[in-house]
């Protein structure tokens, strides 16, 4: 076969579609990224806050999405769908089109003022219709490309051409394009990866919830816009009847889920208890007064992520009310109220009043995207998601076609973003060998040396249409700039980022030799790159710059008073002035990567982020302390799916020690470890050492072992009780003693949700109910017991609580003050139990006692925590740098990590995440060198004292004392330039490059000057 | 100084506001076009732990009528822990002004997220009008009188 293509296509531009797209197009792919909507951002780009961090949910995201929009390397097509595929892995032939904008998104600044004009109001999708937006619109503010667009089925212009138009006579820069129409096209690519994502239900048809009938009742994905600070009511918290903050809001768990009945989906969507417990915080705090009384009402709270157990543990000491009911009637009460009805354990039917009623909505598969998998030949499953097995967990029945996120299973953030890198891992282990083969790099010509120049600056003034010149006198303020001492030039631009002011500034800056830039214009958060990036193409140092923000900080929020904006403007402007003047040239800091992996841990976490980095062909050193392969993959029987872990495990195993890329080190622990991304040397207890560039831990977890205390059920007393791996392994052994059994007893939760380890240990919920299914296959007629406090059978796991429900299994909760009883009694063992709905002490006599025991995190963890200087958790698990959008990163560069060490989860996770890992990692290989930050500390050994307080503050541990000056030294590949050290040095010696105290105080002192 | 104190006179307050929440937050501010008195000049920094409390005592001394700090929301700081060192650093540094006779509401230290546009305005009001109720700050402002030629 000859060269595979060198691009990928996402389809689906939500959160894993564009950390996809990002880890490809980073790594050496050029990325078509496909997106039917007018911006890109998905679902997640509807919400309010995130869980369990309360993170604002635009503030995570749109830095990743503004990145995907200026990425050299990512063709962002938005409103387009595919419509056919043909070919084969390595080089598909995909059909696209692509709908009109009818908007130009060269020439559209996005100032709003089509917006303002346009006559024709319509209901905002992405408020879920509770507000309006125009005709033409841009999907939210943060919208990624930020570029309005026209909706044909709602404007006046396209549906009778010669009526309206407003938009194309107001807007500035003749961006209105009604002539516009459809493009198909055909792009080669050598893979394919699906993020659909889901659609949220509709509960329309649901009678009970009262939803479309009574005002008050909302879904989740509605009330996460009533609180949005961006959402129909600015964040107040409204509900829709009379717009007034409700006091008493319920939240009704698993509306469309878990409900074979009447949504059909007998799946449960994993996310809804932990968003209704942030929605019912956040609605907490929102409130003015405080007082707001939340209830939940749930049937088994299911909060089995990292972080989880302990949001649900506090929300319940602040007061938020769970009501372990499923209601069965919501019904108007006075003034729009609702009243809802339900029973509880003690099967007396209540009633209670609430002022809203929040829907917790489950997630299903888009129609069109089902008839999009039928064009495209993808199986789906009953649930209509995509049929993925345990082992391949991103791999769909088409070669090559890989799936992420939600459209394989209802999951969370962070499970999405693992599989989305997991994804484009999976595309590069075929499509290596044409890395960098198709992907474009901008070349610029070499810098001039301004060093010992004078100051020469130049000052562009920005109109930006009538968004400045409207309210601010720019001529006044270009005049004001030509005075100020430094400036050689200055200038007003009607639209300075325009494509040919931008090259006519380039031209400007070699001809008046221009040495420093200042733009006065909007904010340098979106524009300052683009800005730099034309003084690089100039010949001069992008350091050599600064920005002015007379729009979003000036123009925008002094619209009454055009004579305070404009003297604001001038001082801004004398501002950046003062501080470009101390700005020096600054090195592009790169430090060159050494192309290999250190894996630490041969689990299948370890082999398996091992192979995939072997599989592109990097070379891998994977240590693993014992004298074998496998962790506690050897204990394990099947996947609740089914499949048997061994045979897969003896695969993966011959594969990884056979390959010629990966160096296997047993009984080999690691020493010590120095360097950073692309440059460690680490020292193996081998005596050896190996330079990498970059390290994957996969150092697993521990099962617990309840030798004593009140979780010991007789564990270690009698042979017959056991842990859930240790009857896997008589299972494995074919035990003939399990046949013949008449009944046997499962106690869930051994260990875990407890004050000592207060997290779910995710796994053993799925694990004992497959167990007992197993012991049903092998003794039909066996009795069996769940002893459990709530069965956490999350996503399609679901289905085989169903199964084991409807083969007479019977589940029996208990909780934290009734734990079950064990004793003996001439040799037979004697479990009572208190069974709540019956209200009764049960009392069993079982042949096999099994305890669902908790994962917990390894004694050894810090140790090498310290060696890489990454996180923990409270409990002991590895802390990755951010919970919801880099789960597999470590807050130190060139590290990551996989498998049971970041949190319990089950194979097929933990498959995912291994190659998440290896994707991020390959970031890095892929390169010759990775950029490092240019704006760093820098210490002036004459200063220094050698206190070491800096050494303290610095949360990235770049600063160091040497040894033989006794003075601080800076690892500027480590150093990210936040400044810490230098508010912190008593002394004055520490400062930071371009924004030392002098020239933050120059800004300072010239924005005093009268 | 007396006719400063009148209902037009607008104090000089110089707002530090870090690079990943703060500065964006102005910037939704701006977007969402909600308004506020035009007192406010503000300085970008990376982190809010990046402002030490000499750089407010400078300010000050360079005739600021007030000065404000705001940075993330504690345990969002792009910098992992900036935020926290600023908050102590302030704690003490607002007891410390006011044993040197600084009025303490000159100085204002605040959290603000980048999706908190309507925060930001509310606090540049709050703060112009604390400020603007102590009059404009003098007493570390050397004054020297011009030579007589």
């Amino acid at each position: 076969m000859s060269n595979p293509k060198g691009s990928v296509l996402v389809v689906g531009g939500g959160i894993s579609g564009v950390q996809a797209a990002l880890d490809l197009a980073d790594s050496g792919f050029y990325v078509h990224l496909v997106e039917k909507s007018p911006a890109i951002g998905g679902a997640m780009s509807q919400l309010d806050k995130t869980f369990p961090t309360n993170d604002c949910s635009a503030c995570i995201l749109s830095p990743k999405l503004v990145e995907a929009g200026r990425h050299l390397n990512i063709n962002l097509l938005t409103l387009s769908e595919v419509l056919d595929l043909e070919g084969e892995p390595g080089s598909f032939k995909v059909r696209v089109r692509q709908n009109p904008r009818y908007v130009d998104p060269e020439k559209c600044i996005a100032c709003g003022t089509c917006a303002q004009k346009c006559p024709k109001k319509v209901p905002n999708e992405f408020d879920f219709g509770l507000g309006t937006r125009k005709a033409i619109y841009l999907r939210y503010p943060q919208a990624v490309p930020l570029k309005y667009s026209i909706d044909e089925r709602a404007c006046i212009y396209l549906k009778k051409p010669g009526r309206c138009g407003f938009c194309k006579k107001v807007c500035p820069t003749g961006a209105i394009n009604f002539d516009d129409r459809p493009k198909e096209f055909t792009l080669e690519v050598g893979s394919v990866i699906l993020a659909l994502g889901f659609r949220p239900f509709d509960p329309k048809d649901l009678e009970f919830t009262g939803y479309g009938r009574l005002k008050n009742v909302v879904t989740s994905m509605e009330f996460e816009r009533l609180l949005s600070p961006s959402g129909p009511c600015m964040g107040h918290m409204e509900r829709p009847s009379d717009k007034k903050e409700p006091k008493r809001i319920a939240w009704l768990q698993c509306v469309g889920s878990r409900d074979i009945n009447k949504a059909c989906h007998g799946y449960c969507s994993s996310v809804c208890c932990m968003y209704a417990i942030k929605q019912a915080v956040i609605a907490r705090e929102h409130s003015k007064s405080g007082d707001i009384e939340a209830s939940i009402f749930f049937m088994d709270m299911r909060t089995h992520g990292k972080g989880f157990e302990a949001y649900y543990n506090r929300a319940e000491k602040e007061g938020i009310r769970f009501l372990r009911a499923r209601v069965h009637t919501v019904l108007k009460g006075r003034d729009e109220n609702l009243i809802v009805r339900y029973v509880e354990d003690d099967g007396i039917p209540k009633e209670k009043e609430f002022d809203l009623v929040v829907l917790s909505i489950g997630l299903e598969t888009d129609p069109s995207v089902i008839s999009l998998s039928k064009r495209l030949g993808i199986e789906l499953d009953a649930d209509n998601f995509i049929k993925t097995s345990s082992f391949s967990p991103v791999s769909t029945n088409r070669d090559g076609i890989f799936v992420c996120g939600a459209f394989s299973e209802p999951k969370d953030i962070p499970q999405s973003v693992m599989e989305a890198s997991a994804a484009a891992s999976c595309a590069q282990e075929r499509l290596w060998p044409s890395r960098w083969t198709e992907t474009k790099k901008k070349s610029f010509p070499p810098e001039r040396d301004v060093y010992a120049e004078p100051p020469r600056i130049g000052v562009f003034v920005c109109s930006c249409g009538i968004n400045i010149a409207g309210v601010i006198d720019v001529k006044e303020v270009t005049e004001y700039a030509k005075t100020l001492p430094g400036v050689v030039f200055a200038q007003n631009n009607l639209f300075t980022c325009s494509q040919d002011t931008i090259n006519q500034m380039a031209q400007t800056i070699k001809e008046k030799g221009l040495n420093r830039v200042v733009v006065a214009s909007c904010t340098p958060r979106t524009h300052e790159p683009l800005f730099q990036e034309t003084l690089r193409e100039a010949g001069i140092n992008k350091f050599l710059f600064e920005m002015a923000n007379i729009r979003d900080q000036d123009s925008w929020v002094h619209q009454d008073d055009p004579e305070a904006a404009t003297q604001k403007a001038k001082d801004l402007v004398r501002m950046a002035v003062s501080k470009v003047r101390g700005d020096e040239p600054l090195p592009y800091n790169f430090v060159p990567v050494k192309k290999r992996a250190l894996v630490i841990g041969a689990g299948v976490a370890g082999m398996v982020a091992s192979l995939s980095l072997a599989d592109q062909g990097f070379p891998v050193t994977l240590i693993e302390r014992k004298d074998r392969l496998g962790g506690h993959g050897r204990k394990f029987y099947r996947t609740w799916q089914g499949n048997p872990m061994q045979d897969y495990l003896k695969g993966l195993i011959e594969t990884v020690t056979s390959h010629e890329n990966i160096d296997v080190r047993f009984k080999t622990t690691l020493k010590a470890v120095s360097g950073s991304v692309g440059q460690f040397k680490s020292e193996l207890s081998d005596g050896s050492l190996v330079e990498h560039g970059v390290a994957i831990v996969a150092i697993g977890a521990e099962s617990f072992k309840p030798r004593e205390g009140k979780w010991n059920f007789l564990y270690g007393k009698n042979p017959n009780v056991h842990t859930l791996l240790e009857l896997d392994q008589r299972f494995i052994k074919k035990d003939p003693g399990l046949l013949g059994l008449n009944q046997a007893v499962f106690i869930h939760c051994v260990g875990s949700r407890v004050p000592e380890r207060p997290y779910c240990s995710r796994v053993c919920c799925t694990h004992a109910i497959d167990q007992a299914l197993k012991l049903k296959e092998l003794n039909p007629d066996m009795d069996i017991f769940m002893l459990y406090r709530d069965i956490r059978t999350y996503g399609k796991r679901e289905h085989i609580y169903e199964e084991a429900r409807a083969k007479g299994i019977v589940f029996i909760r208990y909780d934290l003050d009734n734990l079950p009883k064990v004793r003996e009694k001439d040799g037979r063992m004697i479990v009572e139990v208190r069974d709540p709905i019956i209200d009764e002490e049960v009392i069993l006599h079982p042949d096999l006692l099994i305890l669902a025991s908790a994962v917990r995190p390894r004694d050894d963890v810090g140790e090498l925590s310290k060696l890489f200087k990454c996180a923990m958790t409270e409990e002991g698990f590895l802390l990755e740098a951010h919970m919801k959008l880099r789960p597999v990163d470590f807050a130190t560069d060139g590290v990551f990590l996989a498998g049971l060490c970041h949190y319990p989860k089950p194979v097929e996770e933990t498959i995912a995440q291994a190659k998440a890992a290896a994707s991020r990692a390959a970031i890095v290989l892929s390169r010759d060198e990775v950029p490092a930050e240019s704006i760093t500390a820098a210490v002036n050994p004459m200063k220094c004292t050698g206190c070491a307080l800096c050494t303290q503050v610095c949360p990235y541990h770049a600063v160091n004392i040497d040894e033989n000056t006794g003075k601080a030294v800076v690892d500027t590949a480590l150093c990210k330039g936040c400044g810490a050290c230098v508010a912190g040095c008593r002394s004055d010696a520490i400062t930071l490059k371009n924004l030392g105290n002098e020239q933050i105080m120059a800004a300072v002192e010239a924005a005093l000057e009268e | 100084m007396e006719e400063k104190r009148e209902e037009s006179w607008q104090p000089k307050i110089i707002a530090f506001l870090c690079n990943w929440c703060s500065y964006a937050g102005a910037d939704l501010a701006g977007v969402s076009r909600y308004q506020y008195p035009p007192s406010i000049r503000i300085v970008r920094v990376p982190c809010s732990g990046r402002v030490s409390p000499n750089m407010i005592l400078d300010a000050l001394r360079s005739g600021a009528d007030g000065v404000l700090v705001s940075g993330c929301h504690p345990g969002d700081c792009h910098y992992i822990s900036g935020n926290f060192y600023a908050r102590r650093r302030f704690a003490l540094f607002k007891r410390f002004l006011e044993f040197i006779g600084i009025e303490p509401d000159r100085v204002n230290f605040t959290w603000i997220s980048a999706s908190e546009g309507e925060q930001f305005a509310q606090v540049a009001r709050e703060v112009t009008e604390r400020v603007k109720r102590l009059g404009p700050a003098r007493k570390l402002v050397k004054e020297i009188e011009p030579c007589p030629q």
